[in-house]
């Protein structure tokens, strides 16, 4: 059986919506478990004290707005090289949820930041360019929301979301190159040797794994709701034709 | 230069509207398209002038031969007539331009206008214009989309045998039109090529 | 392409061809920041090149639905469609015609805005530089949201939208040059950087426009 099986809409729309309560509930339970872990059961940080915990809301989020964007893009590609409506509505889909983790990451950011750095807001690399981020989702949301024929939409947005994501790259070298910034480097990753403790690493992996999910199933439900927007804009138009 | 077209269907906002339509134009002939409004004969034309993708179905032999004429007649008002047939001409890479401009301006009885800037003329005469255009473009197949619409009886006259000349020297035209134009060539009703309702299929085709 | 090229230029420098309105925008922006943060002259001159950037990305910004809207309303690109140019020349044309019209004038007349904004000596050469390097890639970027937004009837709005989040990286790089200059620092990095952004967007961007502008007379 061939992966490009769930581009037929119905196939699409049968098989999410038979995964669709499994991947709500496993959301549901990892997001809970990995955010009640991290907040009630982890020890204060020796120096950010208690604030240190809306890690657990803030890495997965911003992990988040970034690889929606990239699904984005994958969708993107796949719709210009295949032409499968399904891809086209699934960047679609996905546009407003990377928009919302690019808030959550940016409000998060600022409520921590307040304490530890003394300001809500610094022009920091790291913060600038989810800024600038946010503002290509913008860009790609009304752009959608603009055209009215569905085909134009997706190829336009497609073409769109191809070259802001080249601009979004050097958006951020430029914002690097341009001030080099408080934030600190990565909490976690592969090649480092020191990483955060374990005590939060663990819990904070269960809320990636969460938001992970929380995203899919966003992603999946909000799909099922643009195809049927979309075919029922089609019945429509054909009855105009026939009528 | 033949057009071939073959087994072609075509949409409009993603909804094909006409299906299976088959023709070839020679040079000499003109083919004049008839069907009621909303047939699809401005998709259809859009579409052979290479404007829009086929749906299905292949056209032959209208790569860089088709001169296009549609409602809109591209004219800038600060231009004066002239100026706006000379560019034309420049665009489409024809030798003599200023030839090819003098004697389209007499094809249409545009030689009065000719200084005058396009903003100035009434509705009838930028359509002359617009049509004029067709002649510096130096291309063999004209496609035309209700060239009449606006001009008046001698006007109408008066085309009809600029499009004959064009005919006698070897060219050919794509026509939708509702009147008579008295030209050599066949007429193609497009009522019978109307798209019939498909079963919604499974695969991609559910969205249309 | 060179009569693609001399119409718009001959159809800008006529009557109602919005030739000078860029021109003035920029000029009102600039004459309107001391109102905003005060006559202090130390304070203008610290902020002169970045307000300077500013108007200038602003004024081109302001004059981009015209550059393909225009020929969209009265059909002319249908019929450029059809004639042996391809889609991606005329684009570049276009991009051209806006730089020549817009953006050139702009960067002529900021050494005279600078002076209003005491804006330092050392600085002038840099900014003239900068904004030459840099707004070639305004234009070419302007023309690809204006590609974008051609069949729209609101499409301004979204034009600046979806215009300014990619005119960031040109903006950094531009006014980090112009200010470094102003300051005496050494310039060639984002000089380099800059350079770069603008001749990258002009090799790769008229294929991403002729390709939406193909979509859009579909």
């Amino acid at each position: 059986m061939s992966f490009w099986e769930y581009a037929n809409p119905r196939k699409f729309l049968t098989t999410s919506e038979r995964v669709l309560p499994l991947v709500w509930g496993l959301a549901a339970i990892t997001t809970l478990v990995g955010l009640v872990w991290g907040f009630f059961f982890t020890p204060d940080d020796f120096r950010m004290g208690s604030t240190v915990k809306i890690i657990f809301l803030h890495v997965p989020s911003a992990l988040m707005a970034i690889n929606a964007w990239f699904m984005m893009l994958l969708a993107s590609i796949i719709w210009i090289v295949r032409r499968h409506h399904v891809s086209a509505l699934a960047a679609k889909a996905a546009a407003p949820v990377g928009a919302i983790m690019t808030v959550i990451a940016l409000v998060t950011g600022a409520i921590w930041g307040q304490p530890m750095w003394g300001t809500w807001w610094e022009w920091d690399p790291r913060l600038t360019s989810f800024l600038v981020l946010f503002l290509f989702y913008l860009g790609y949301i009304a752009l959608w929301e603009a055209i009215e024929d569905p085909d134009t939409a997706a190829d336009l947005t497609s073409i769109l979301c191809l070259v802001g994501s080249v601009f979004a790259v050097l958006s951020r070298y430029a914002v690097l190159f341009w001030n080099q910034g408080l934030h600190q480097g990565a909490s976690l990753s592969l090649d480092k040797e020191e990483n955060i403790a374990d005590v939060f690493s663990n819990p904070l992996y269960v809320c990636m794994v969460g938001f992970a999910l929380l995203f899919l199933a966003l992603v999946l439900y909000r799909t099922g709701t643009e195809i049927r927007l979309r075919r029922m804009k089609a019945l429509i138009a054909r009855e105009r034709l026939e009528g | 230069m033949t057009l071939t077209v073959t087994d072609l269907s075509v949409t409009r906002g993603a909804l094909p509207v006409l299906s299976g339509v088959s023709f070839a134009i020679v040079p000499g002939e003109a083919l004049i398209l008839r069907g009621p409004n909303g047939i699809g004969k401005t998709t259809l034309l859009r579409t052979v002038a290479g404007l829009q993708p086929a749906y299905a179905g292949s056209i032959a032999g209208a790569e860089d031969q088709i001169a296009y004429a549609a409602h809109a007649d591209g004219l800038k008002p600060t231009l004066s007539t002239r100026e706006n047939l000379k560019f034309w001409a420049q665009i489409f890479g024809v030798k003599d331009v200023t030839h090819r401009v003098s004697e389209a301006l007499a094809d249409f009885d545009l030689e009065t206008l000719a200084d005058r800037p396009a903003a100035n003329l009434s509705a009838g005469q930028k359509r002359r214009l617009g049509l004029a255009r067709l002649g510096v473009t130096g291309r063999p197949i004209w496609i035309m989309d209700e060239p009449t619409v606006s001009l008046d009886t001698s006007s109408v006259q008066r085309f009809a045998e600029v499009v004959q000349n064009h005919l006698q020297s070897g060219g050919s035209a794509m026509i939708a039109t509702h009147i008579d134009l008295g030209l050599s060539g066949t007429e193609l009703d497009l009522t019978s090529y109307k798209t019939a309702p498909q079963q919604l299929d499974d695969f991609d085709g559910a969205f249309l | 392409m060179i009569a693609l090229l001399y119409r718009d230029l001959q159809l800008a420098f006529r009557a109602g061809g919005g030739f000078g309105l860029g021109l003035a925008f920029f000029l009102i922006v600039v004459v309107l920041v001391p109102f905003a943060v005060g006559p202090q002259s130390e304070l203008l001159a610290r902020i002169a090149p970045g307000v300077l950037w500013i108007g200038a990305l602003l004024a081109c910004l302001l004059s981009l639905d015209r550059v393909l809207a225009l020929d969209w309303e009265d059909g002319s690109l249908d019929l450029l469609a059809t004639a042996p140019l391809p889609l991606e020349a005329i684009v570049t044309m276009k991009s051209c015609a806006h730089w020549i019209t817009t953006a050139l004038p702009l960067v002529v007349i900021s050494p005279l805005l600078g002076v209003l904004l005491h804006l330092p000596g050392g600085g002038y050469l840099w900014l003239v530089i900068s904004l030459l390097l840099g707004t070639p890639a305004l234009s070419v970027i302007g023309t690809f949201g204006a590609a974008l937004t051609v069949g729209l009837k609101r499409g301004g709005l979204l034009l600046s939208l979806l215009v300014l989040p990619l005119y960031v990286p040109t903006l950094i790089f531009g006014a980090e040059v112009a200010r470094r200059g102003a300051a005496g620092l050494a310039v060639e990095t984002p000089l380099l950087m800059l350079a770069g952004i603008s001749a990258a967007s002009l090799a790769v961007l008229p294929f991403a426009s002729a390709a939406v502008l193909r979509i859009n007379l579909r």
